[in-house]
């Protein structure tokens, strides 16, 4: 494995791992942003480069923003006197080291009858465009009513309620 | 090991460390930033496969993966959109307070 990639997991490891741990919540989002900025080279390193610049647009761009919006409107920046923690958290690290235990293995063991390297492929953003409007074209409109519901749920779960309704 | 292995073996501490997040904090945001690095680990499997598999020009993998990222979007919206409703109505984020179904 090549030295860039050592370089890339270990960012994206570490800030996946701050964000999960850091005390401040906007420090967590700060640092799920490097995470994210983490994984989109990773797509870049495995020659999906489509799917790297969608990674930057939509989660940097969007979903980070949307988390700091969200942190910034619930006070959530706060750090609770009780601690961060909750009540279960040992169980859940534990359950979360069995779920890592189990799929290791589970990759180690399959590493045999892995394909191994082959040739880097060239995807062109043109032969992508084709195949959603082709091929794809049946998911990319269910996409598109998702995310048209999607918006217009958000807007109505999160919108104020007027007069005595409450 | 293998460039798919090791793609591989990331790809699940990535999702092992969002699974830690999300069933161990307090705050509602950061138990959907834990269940946003499972979805971002299982892109990175998607995408890795792909480009190891046996026809990355079919896109199989990779239109996949462009449709999970829509799809954890607008779940990320949904998501935080409840989080902030349930904080104006119960004044707290802190899940282990969220105890009761009626208002």
């Amino acid at each position: 494995m090549s030295f860039v990639f050592y370089v890339l997991a270990a960012l994206t490891l570490a800030g996946a791992l701050a964000a999960v741990t850091l005390k401040n919540t906007v420090h967590c989002a700060l640092a799920l942003t490097v995470a994210f900025a983490g994984l989109a080279l990773l797509y870049l390193d495995l020659d999906a480069q489509f799917a790297g610049f969608a990674q930057i647009l939509v989660y940097i761009g969007a979903v980070a923003i949307l988390i700091v919006f969200a942190i910034l409107l619930t006070k959530g920046s706060e750090t609770p006197k009780e601690g961060v923690y909750s009540k279960n958290s040992f169980a859940g690290l534990v359950i979360a080291a069995g779920v890592f235990a189990v799929l290791g293995w589970a990759v180690i063991e399959s590493a045999k009858v892995l394909p191994n390297e082959t040739a880097a492929p060239s995807v062109t953003v043109l032969q992508i465009g084709n195949a959603l409007m082709g091929r794809y074209v049946l998911p990319l409109e269910i996409v598109a009513l998702l995310l048209t519901a999607a918006l217009i749920g958000a807007v109505i779960v999160a919108m104020h309620e007027k007069g005595g309704a409450r | 090991m293998t460039p798919l292995t090791s793609y591989l073996l990331v790809a699940a501490l990535l999702f092992s460390i969002g699974l830690a997040g999300a069933l161990t904090r307090r705050n509602a945001i950061l138990v959907l930033i834990g269940i946003e690095l499972m979805l971002n680990a299982a892109n990175l499997n998607l995408i890795a496969f792909w480009r190891y598999g046996p026809h990355p020009e079919a896109l199989t993998g990779m239109m996949f993966a462009i449709f999970s990222i829509a799809v954890a979007a607008a779940e990320a919206a949904v998501g935080l959109g409840l989080v902030i409703q349930i904080h104006r109505h119960a004044h707290t984020t802190d899940l282990d307070r969220m105890n009761r179904m009626r208002g």
